[in-house]
């Protein structure tokens, strides 16, 4: 009961990054638009979280602002990618690298060469009265960080938005038929800025609750590859936010049963269980999940003068 | 009737593209109520001027007054909420929304933001009917027919307080009985005082439906003249500026040995719906063998099939007694088999590399063509060179890339490549879609060329008219099936029509 409680409360938090980076890739995939700089959006946002906490010494104001700064590179990304028109895979990857290397000399320079990485004020359990009492679930569910609930309470939030809103019903079909959204008098270049902006924060956040919330310090690319898996729990999720929780619970319980085992001396050597979560996205990404039915206009640049 | 209230009126309308003059001074105007149709070839500047009614495009030159008012419209939605509804040719509906999300896209809910679909459903429901229509709008476009999808996007322009309402090629991807539908919607809306742009290359529809006809001539306006006793030989004239023949003349068919064979040809898609079913047919030496049918009901896959593209799930398909399935492409176009598919843009050229790599694509990797997979450009040059004459493609050099030829052109090199041999087979596919009626003509005679000479000619095409004056037998699809295999002069396109929806006589 204890080991069941214990993996449940692990692979919550071992998801919330992978959860929040989702539901922001979400946004932007509805809207038709792929970002695989997703990795390197969060890599900014681990770091700028972390800078921020330390100097503001809160760590909401350092997800806050991990979050803001996953927007300022938003901007740029919505720049390139539909103001110009570039092809997004091309764009995303440079994002990774400039991410990878622009961190990276951020941390030297700012905190210095040494082998101790920078620390900042974690985020604190807060359990929930009454509810965290319940046996198994209360301990592993109500009882977490602040930002795990409201990445909990994004699920069904964002659905409500997408399915019953106006907003919604315009991101869903510029994803899907952007000149039908075009001649329906929709703006389509605005409807992507706004989903690929909204979506960044929330991506940017996902990288400062990873520094903040689960190491409480920095390391150079610390992200280590969640962009990707973030990108394959859409896929495992089948574009709907249910679906991408699930998919982003089943990719932490690997972890938390990895940490676990390592913690409990297992024979097999933890680096294959460490391969876990990576070898599910290469199922996903290939297509094993079934037909997964991803937005029609996803990754295409829009022009309306094209008849 | 004789006092007209003019809705709209385009005046002088002039647009330039980089090198084009795709609208000359163009005047156009719409009576309430009335049938306006606009009649033209493919690149006449119909969808150049529809464009700049709906906003698409800014003119050049001229101006738009609506009900006595100038306007402008710089987007979609200045149009819209002007009162101009316009319904594509390729329908603007999301197939994977329901039909009620796609007439609410865009427009400002009651409580902003929520959507409250179900509310939006029953108003639509409510509107539908008071024009006679039944919609179902929980279900997805993605699973209606072609024509209920039509009709949705009508409603969707109504809903939006369309009273202008634009048609562009409403007909093209209907069966006869759903045009007629149309054609009766359109009288309905028209008694309600809504006015039509209806806008097509087909005469004998617009005849049918409209009050005035404007034909549209290579960017200039032709004539505009009231639908009273008008001929169709003097549309056709107006429409390519000189006299047109409707009829193919040729010889007598004398069919000789059988070339292309299919017995019980079967294919499946992914999911196992099928998409041919039970294909049998033989087509002659110097035989046009016709296939008719509404796009989409497993032609493509025949012509896949046939030319090694797909492989047929179950059946046989023999090309001179040598079976064909199971080979490569290369290996059937060695075989004897021309080849002119449907796109001549995304399959039969490529597009940006120039005319003589074009001619070469079926046999550059053999003799004379290239020597130990070295291309001998001298030969290839003087080859083709020789053949774009005697097929009359018009360009200023062989190294011109074929994106800059036009669609004439373009046909042309195909027909130049596919039948300077001497195929003992040839599938072709829309060979004359989108072409002016001169190219057209040139099509069908080097058709009728190699019918003389013997070749076996599958011949696909939607076009009714010229399946029947220019086949000698026709096979009719529909939904994978052969519904029947008529000889011309013994049916009446009515009950062609009748099978292409279907029926089997």
């Amino acid at each position: 009961m204890e080991l069941l409680s214990y993996l449940l409360a692990t692979d919550l938090r071992m998801a919330a990054p992978i959860l929040i980076a989702a539901l922001g890739l979400l946004f932007m995939e509805k809207s038709g638009v792929v970002n695989i700089g997703c990795e390197g959006m969060m890599l900014f946002g681990t770091f700028f979280g972390v800078f921020f906490a330390r100097l503001s010494g809160s760590p909401w104001i350092g997800l806050l602002f991990a979050g803001m700064t996953g927007m300022v590179i938003g901007l740029f990304f919505a720049f390139i990618v539909v103001t110009l028109r570039a092809n997004q895979i091309v764009t995303g990857i440079a994002l990774n690298i400039i991410a990878q290397g622009a961190t990276s000399t951020l941390n030297r320079l700012i905190f210095g060469v040494s082998s101790q990485a920078a620390n900042a004020p974690g985020f604190e359990v807060v359990p929930i009265p009454l509810l965290s009492k319940i046996p198994v679930i209360g301990d592993s569910l109500f009882n977490q960080m602040g930002p795990i609930y409201l990445a909990l309470l994004l699920v069904p939030l964002i659905r409500w938005f997408m399915m019953k809103t106006t907003m919604g019903l315009k991101i869903r079909a510029v994803g899907e038929h952007p000149h039908s959204a075009d001649t329906a008098g929709i703006n389509v270049r605005s409807v992507r800025y706004g989903s690929i902006l909204a979506g960044s924060f929330l991506v940017g956040a996902a990288g400062g609750f990873l520094s903040l919330g689960i190491l409480s310090l920095f390391s150079e690319n610390m992200v280590s590859g969640r962009g990707y898996i973030a990108l394959a729990v859409i896929i495992f999720g089948k574009w709907n936010s249910w679906g991408v929780l699930a998919a982003a619970l089943v990719f932490g319980l690997g972890d938390a049963v990895q940490i676990k085992m390592q913690t409990a001396g297992s024979s097999i050597p933890y680096q294959f269980l460490m391969m876990l979560p990576y070898i599910l996205t290469i199922l996903a990404l290939s297509g094993f999940v079934g037909k997964a039915e991803s937005p029609a206009a996803s990754g295409k640049p829009f022009r309306n003068d094209e008849l | 009737m004789d006092t007209y209230e003019t809705v709209l009126e385009m005046r002088g309308i002039t647009k330039v593209f980089p090198g084009v003059v795709a609208n000359d001074a163009i005047n156009f105007d719409l009576r309430k109520g009335e049938v306006h149709a606009l009649l033209g070839e493919n690149g006449a500047g119909k969808s150049t001027l529809m464009g700049i009614l709906s906003g698409v495009y800014q003119p050049t030159e001229g101006s738009i007054v609506l009900e006595g008012a100038p306007v402008r419209f710089d987007s979609a939605r200045d149009a819209i909420h002007n009162g101009i509804g316009m319904v594509y040719q390729h329908f603007m509906l999301v197939p994977k929304l329901t039909v009620a999300e796609n007439i609410m896209l865009g427009i400002k809910r009651p409580k902003e933001p929520l959507l409250q679909i179900d509310k939006a459903s029953e108003q639509i429901v409510a509107f539908a009917r008071t024009y006679g229509m039944d919609l179902d709008p929980e279900q997805k476009v993605a699973s209606l027919t072609v024509g209920q999808q039509q009709r949705v996007e009508i409603v969707k322009a109504l809903f939006r307080g369309a009273k202008i309402l634009v048609l562009d090629e409403p007909t093209a991807v209907l069966t006869p009985k759903e045009i007629q539908e149309l054609f009766s919607m359109i009288k309905m809306l028209t008694d309600q005082n809504f006015s039509v742009i209806f806008i097509s290359h087909k005469i004998d529809e617009v005849i049918e439906i409209s009050n005035r006809i404007s034909v549209l001539r290579r960017g200039k306006l032709e004539a505009t003249i009231n639908n009273e006793g008008v001929s169709k030989e003097e549309l056709a004239g107006l429409m390519v500026g000189r006299d047109v023949s409707f009829c193919v003349e040729k010889t007598p068919c004398c069919p000789g040995d059988s070339v292309l064979a299919l017995e019980g040809v079967g294919l499946k898609d992914r999911e196992g719906r099928p998409l041919l079913k039970d294909v049998n047919f033989e087509v002659h030496e110097g035989e046009i063998f016709g296939v008719a049918g509404v796009d989409g009901n497993g032609q493509d896959e025949l012509l896949e099939v046939i030319t090694g593209l797909r492989s047929a799930s179950e059946g046989s398909v023999c090309i001179v007694g040598q079976e064909v399935l199971g080979k490569s492409p290369r290996q059937i176009l060695e075989m004897g088999l021309a080849h002119i598919p449907a796109d001549r843009q995304a399959r039969g050229l490529v597009l940006s590399m120039d005319i003589k790599e074009n001619f070469i694509i079926n046999d550059y990797y053999r003799s004379p063509h290239s020597k130990r997979d070295i291309i001998s450009w001298p030969f290839v040059r003087k080859h083709t060179k020789e053949n774009i004459e005697r097929f009359d493609v018009r360009t200023s050099s062989i190294d011109t890339p074929v994106s800059t030829l036009s669609g004439g052109n373009q046909q042309k090199l195909i027909l130049a490549r596919e039948l300077h041999g001497k195929p003992v087979l040839l599938a072709a596919m829309h060979a004359t879609r989108g072409l002016d009626v001169g190219a057209i003509e040139y099509v069908h005679q080097r058709i009728l060329e190699q019918r003389a000479a013997g070749t076996a000619v599958l011949y696909i095409s939607t076009e009714l008219e010229e399946l029947m004056s220019f086949s000698d037998r026709i096979a009719v699809m529909f939904r994978g099936e052969i519904m029947g295999i008529v000889r011309p002069e013994e049916v009446t396109i009515d009950q062609i029509g009748l099978m292409m929806a279907g029926s089997i006589t």
